[in-house]
């Protein structure tokens, strides 16, 4: 693939946020600024508008999706803010939630800890791809059905991790509690609950979630 | 984040070829610890070398007769190949234990090598830390330190190392290969990989600017009973507190290492010896000066019951 | 409506839709990701810009300048809202610390600025620039060492500082067995996955907010009275909640400065909290230490109960109510009850799911579990024994229902805990140890007014709008469930809409009132609009039956929609409640039920059963009744086992402030769950004879999760979270 863009402007200094400690004469009082002088800061004659856009072109939900984007821009700020689809949520933008799961290819992925131009040329699914209200997926059924859910919140990244959790177990990758790692790993409700622990939902829902998803496994097993 | 240009080169030439365009450039793989860093200007690059179109994405025999692991492999896919679950299984337990079947998706193996520490004083930039700006302190020493080391730490720093897979590379004695921006390749044992804290914790390995790790070898197997017990406080998607990475033969030798204690994976061969004598023995040895906080003294205690069930795990 | 007798049969008691355990009518949008949460308006407001707040990042003291110059200069940055150039600024009624810190700082990440850009990524790039001196003051931090400084609190919703009753401190001196011990629980935080958000378009000097809030009409108030407006200018919006549990009660600074950015930049602005300013920057569950002691008879019979709390708070805070319970729980002639507040310089405390009740059940349940083991009695025996059918302070008040009993019995049959060993320490199964723990539940039933207006159209269709919100936990579904009854239709004629202050007010999601009051106040709606429809026909609205879309009466029979007519009929009302509740003490009780397996090598406990028993009135619907319940019991195995905010004591901070560093229990942590409602009604609640359930399940789960540990090991842990350190000096030797 080809360097995308490489703005002059943007060709800065790397060093890292700089912090000063200036302890004063008290023991009590301290003078702190923060936070860095870091960068050169961009010509003043940089207008304000003027931002180095990237062009990054994927499938999202089976369609091809090309946008320019501020090379900061994560997967995840790309579908909700430039793609308005809002199904992805930001928990933590971290890495640390799961709120934010989508599937790139056909593995989940969080997509806050991805950049969109990382992406050019993958296909993504998001909940919104999955089902509709009047078309529900069958997991997204199993999720109401089950009251897999409260606030809703968490909802959209359990349903996708769950989906693709289903196909790491059909495709025999193992996970922290298979007991035998030289065996097929089975549809238990361990198995379950470990490898949906990257789904964090703080309304407690998780009895209901392993309920659902041990039906449409069982299902599609 | 602190705007950064972008490239995905082809081929590990032109990636050195980034690297000498743009000192200080980063390279990017499964991001999911650089770009957390960056999002709170931890990490501030102003060059991304995207990695991912390099290949090194394969699991192969080496002529040795062990495996060769390219950089790029992710997590899961080292985790589920079925040699590293046949005869390296510490290695597939060490990653399961690890993140999140979404993370362990993204993240790669080099990636995982060079994560950083989670050190809450190192990701609150308000704090002072040697190791994100070196001279300004360390909070983490007399603050909140149960995470924390309890060997190999120093006046400047007490920061583990969060890396699961990290242990379990080091028990199997993994060797890194790297190609440097001049295009010459080096092969580093694990065992001078990392470095502890000492006065520059800011420098955490031995790599140097714009160098690429593209590969970590397995030597060939060495049989025995292969077990990761990562101790934590819930029962998954968490750091380590303690754990221990162990190989152990039928006649009770074996290799031991350990996580969650220190800046580094902590293995000390003479310790290894003691291992016929059981955990106490051992643990005896693995934690000769350990160097508790106040938050961690625990960690001591633990080390050697954590090792006593991982031995107990070993023998079946 | 006013509600000061009690209910008698009313439609509710048909149970036709009521009562069912009825899927979500907003399961389909939530499951598919097209319900709308509070940063994601992008239809109504499509050309948001972005706004990020930046944390202060001292704990006390001031600034002593800020430089913007870079900042503002950055790219994309279309304005910075600070103090300085904010304007003049109230103070909301529910806040204790300013909201928009500067030039004085009350705590860490206290939001001292707002920067404004095109993009999100200009705008936290900018917030970086931002440079900021500060002058650093002493604060205290430490709440064991400022414990004795504590005074008494005002009198609130936790009712008074202190109370007694006989002569606690004789009857325990003479008691034959006495108990006295120190328990301590730690700063929690709510941790909820969807961060605080908020999008601010200004039309003149009319504000509308789009916000994530449970709490509509309160915040409407405070966000008016912090700007200076009048109320009637302010419109917030908040159809979907990512979760709250208290943390969302009150206005936060994402609403306020996204008003405050949104007329400094003349656009629309949208702010979100990052996920690392959302802990120091909001509020959380304040640490205790309690104390708690008890004189016995031999036989079991408490005598004297005495109960003390301290808990810290910035000044002009509030203490943590942990000793409720306490005033109602047991039977015993000779108590006292008592809370002290020190002022930390820590961020807010407020309220928590449960709060009051949920860390003083955390210390008052294993305290019963030691007195029990004192006296060689069962802890279900125990608490029966002390059983109390009236308001044992005011032994004149009895309460309007109270099966506690029943739900220790039903729990320890369906448990299995005949087969209990009393003795700790003596079941194993391979490396783990394993033990059993029990618990009361005890929460109160607030009763607030709540109101709806409810239209029929001619179509038949129920429109129902309240300004009630849905936080998680069932409203949406619950209201049309109550309409449908009410209104003889089925649920799919019923749309229920939520979380809007052009709405009537509802009583709002908080204290676990939200099921009975504003189901309560759609009823009294419905009663309303039942009788317009029959006035309108000519019918007697006092025989008129409701069913099937038809109302009938006097052999006449006529639908819905063409009783409506094309005009359509509208009815608002509120349920208004007399003295019912002070004439009785209106609570919730349950029993949760516990097995762990605690690692006898590594201390890991991993909990392997939980039971929860439930009496909480009428249960309305039992499908999400059991979930918010399932809900708790989990927050409840979390601040057992891991929660805990850990405070820097020289900084003054919590240093775990996101989701990595301050764990809440996952998956794997959390096991079959099982729940049982008794069949229970209570005529003193409201019209709905309903109870709140949500945070009865956290209350007591935790206690009975210490115990199981203790009967797992023989450990006793009296300092919470219970994690492995705690109980390595306890653990048999390894090998």
């Amino acid at each position: 693939m080809k360097n995308l863009h490489e703005p002059d402007q943007m060709r800065g200094d790397f060093e890292l946020t700089r912090r000063e400690f200036i302890v004063a004469g008290t023991a009590a009082v301290a003078l702190t600024a923060l936070p860095g002088v870091g960068r050169a800061q961009p010509a003043a004659t940089t207008s304000q508008s003027a931002l180095p856009l990237t062009k990054v072109s994927f499938n999202v939900n089976g369609k091809l999706r090309e946008l320019e984007l501020d090379s900061r821009t994560t997967l995840l700020d790309a579908l909700r803010e430039h793609l308005h689809l809002t199904g992805t949520k930001k928990g933590c933008d971290h890495g640390q939630c799961g709120a934010c799961t989508v599937h790139i290819g056909e593995r989940r992925m969080n997509s806050c800890l991805t950049l969109a131009v990382m992406q050019q040329g993958a296909s993504v699914t998001t909940i919104e791809g999955l089902g509709t209200p009047e078309n529900l997926h069958p997991m997204q059924a199993a999720f109401v059905k089950h009251d897999g859910y409260q606030c809703g919140y968490c909802t959209s990244g359990q349903i996708c991790s769950a989906v693709a959790m289903l196909r790491e177990i059909k495709a025999g990758i193992p996970c922290h509690v298979t007991s035998d790692l030289t065996a097929r790993p089975q549809l238990t409700a361990a198995e379950i609950r470990e490898r949906m622990s990257g789904n964090l939902c703080r309304c407690g829902a998780y009895a209901n979630i392993v309920d659902a998803i041990t039906e449409v496994g069982g299902k599609s097993a | 984040m602190k705007p950064f240009t972008y490239e995905k080169p082809r081929t590990p030439a032109e990636a050195a070829a980034a690297t000498a365009r743009h000192p200080g450039a980063k390279f990017i793989a499964g991001g999911t610890n650089l770009l957390d860093l960056m999002k709170l200007e931890i990490e501030a690059p102003g060059h991304l070398i995207d990695v991912n179109g390099l290949g090194f994405d394969q699991i192969e025999a080496t002529p040795e007769g062990g495996l060769g692991i390219g950089a790029l492999v992710r997590n899961t896919d080292l985790a589920a190949d079925e040699r590293v679950r046949r005869d390296y299984a510490v290695l597939s337990r060490a990653l399961l234990a690890g993140a999140s079947g979404q993370l362990r998706n993204a993240a790669t193996t080099a990636g995982n090598l060079l994560q950083r520490t989670r050190c809450p004083y190192f990701y609150d930039t308000n704090q002072p830390c040697n190791k994100r700006q070196p001279g300004t302190g360390c909070g983490a020493i007399g603050g909140v330190n149960r995470q924390h080391a309890i060997l190999g730490s120093s006046t400047a720093c007490i920061a583990t190392h969060p890396s699961d897979m990290a242990v379990a590379m080091r028990v199997l004695d993994a060797t890194i290969q790297t190609v440097r921006a001049d295009g010459a390749t080096r092969r580093i044992p694990i065992a001078d990989f990392y470095r502890l804290p000492g006065d520059t914790p800011n420098v955490e390995n031995t790599l140097q600017p714009g160098e690429l790790i593209t590969h970590v070898t397995l030597p060939k197997p060495v049989g025995g009973a292969h077990v990761y017990y990562k101790v934590r406080d819930r029962s998954s998607y968490a750091f380590a507190l303690v754990s221990v990475a162990a190989i152990v033969q039928r006649d009770g030798t074996g290799r031991v290492a350990l996580g969650g204690v220190a800046h580094m994976p902590w293995r000390i061969e003479a310790a290894e010896a003691e291992l016929p004598q059981g955990a106490k023995a051992v643990a005896t040895k693995l934690l000769a000066g350990a160097k508790p906080t106040e938050h961690n003294a625990f960690k001591v205690p633990l080390v050697e019951r954590t090792l006593a069930a991982a031995l107990l795990e070993a023998k079946g | 409506m006013k509600f000061d007798t009690p209910a008698t049969t009313n439609p509710i008691d048909q149970l036709k839709v009521i009562g069912k355990p009825t899927d979500r009518i907003d399961g389909p949008h939530k499951t598919t990701g097209t319900a709308r949460y509070a940063y994601e308006h992008h239809e109504e407001v499509p050309n948001a810009v972005y706004g990020h707040v930046i944390g202060a990042a001292i704990a006390k003291g001031r600034i002593a300048s800020i430089d913007l110059s870079a900042a503002k200069a950055a790219p994309g940055v279309l304005g910075i809202v600070t103090a300085e150039n904010a304007g003049k600024l109230g103070k909301g009624e529910f806040n204790t610390a300013k909201l928009l810190g500067g030039p004085a700082i009350d705590h860490y990440h206290q939001a001292i600025a707002l920067v404004v850009a095109q993009t999100f990524e200009q705008a936290v790039a900018a917030a970086q620039l931002v440079r900021v001196k500060y002058e650093r003051s002493e604060g205290k931090f430490d709440l064991a060492a400022v414990k004795d400084t504590g005074v008494k609190p005002k009198p609130g919703l936790g009712g008074a500082s202190d109370t007694a009753v006989g002569d606690f401190a004789g009857a325990f001196a003479a008691a034959p067995m006495q108990f006295d011990a120190t328990y301590t629980t730690p700063d929690q935080s709510h941790a909820m996955i969807e961060p605080h958000a908020s999008i601010a378009k200004w039309e003149g000097d009319k504000l509308t907010v789009w916000t994530s809030n449970q709490m509509i009409a309160w915040s409407v108030g405070d966000l008016a009275k912090t700007l200076g407006i009048p109320k009637e200018n302010v419109r917030l919006i908040s159809p979907y909640i990512g979760g709250g549990f208290g943390g969302k009660l009150f206005l936060r600074a994402d609403a306020l400065l996204a008003a405050l950015g949104a007329r400094a930049v003349r656009r629309p602005v949208k702010v979100a909290l990052h996920r690392p300013l959302v802990t120091n920057n909001t509020t959380h569950r304040p640490a205790t230490i309690q104390r708690i002691r008890f004189g016995a008879t031999k036989d079991g019979k408490l005598t004297a109960i005495g109960h003390e709390s301290w808990s810290g708070d910035l000044p002009e805070g509030a203490p943590e109510t942990a000793v409720g319970q306490t005033r109602l729980l047991y039977a015993g002639a000779n108590r006292m009850t008592a809370m002290r507040l020190a002022v930390l310089d820590l961020p807010e405390g407020n309220a928590m799911r449960a709060p009051g009740e949920a860390p003083g059940l955390m210390a008052l349940e294993i305290a019963m579990d030691e007195m029990a083991e004192k006296l060689g009695l069962d802890p279900i025996k125990f608490r029966i024994l002390n059983d109390t059918q009236v308001d044992p302070e005011k032994p004149e008040r009895p309460f309007s229902q109270r099966n506690l009993t029943e739900c220790l019995r039903t729990g320890a049959e369906k448990f299995g805990w005949k087969q209990r060993n009393p003795k700790p320490a003596q079941t194993r199964d391979g490396r783990w140890m394993i033990g059993t723990g029990v618990a009361a539940a005890f929460r109160n039933s607030l009763s607030m007014k709540s109101a709806a207006r409810v239209r029929l159209d001619n179509r038949g269709m129920v429109t129902v709008e309240t300004d009630m919100t849905d936080i998680g936990t069932g409203s949406y579904t619950i209201i049309a469930q109550t309409a449908a009854e009410m209104m003889g239709v089925p649920l799919a004629q019923v749309v229920v809409k939520l979380g809007d202050s052009q709405f009537p007010v509802s009583c709002g999601s908080g204290g676990q009132w939200g099921a009975h009051n504003s189901t309560g106040g759609v009823f009294a709606a419905c009663t309303k609009l039942r009788e317009a429809v029959a006035k309108k026909l000519g019918l007697d609205a006092k025989t008129a039956v409701f069913a099937d879309g038809h109302v009938s009466a006097g052999g006449r029979s006529v639908p819905l929609g063409q009783a409506a007519g094309p005009a359509g009929l509208v009815a608002e009302d509120a349920i208004e409640y007399g003295d019912l509740d002070k004439k009785s003490q209106l609570s919730t009780f349950g029993a949760h039920f516990v097995e762990v397996g605690v690692n006898a090598a590594t201390g890991e406990t991993r909990i392997r059963r939980m039971l929860a028993v439930c009496a909480a009135g009428r249960i309305l619907n039992p499908k999400s009744a059991r979930s918010q319940v399932i809900g708790a019991m989990t927050m409840g195995a979390g601040a057992a086992l891991m929660e805990e905010l850990a405070v820097d004591k020289r900084a003054g901070f919590f240093v775990n402030h996101d989701l990595a560093g301050y764990e809440v229990p996952v998956h794997a942590d959390i096991p079959h769950q099982e729940v049982i409602f008794l069949d229970e009604t209570d005529p003193m609640s409201s019209p709905m004879k309903a109870k709140g359930v949500g945070e009865l399940g956290i209350c007591g789960v935790a206690a009975a999760v210490a115990n199981a540990i203790y009967h797992a090991t023989g450990a006793r842990v009296r300092d919470y979270p219970i994690t492995l350190d705690k109980l390595l000096g306890h653990l048999p030797p390894v090998a």
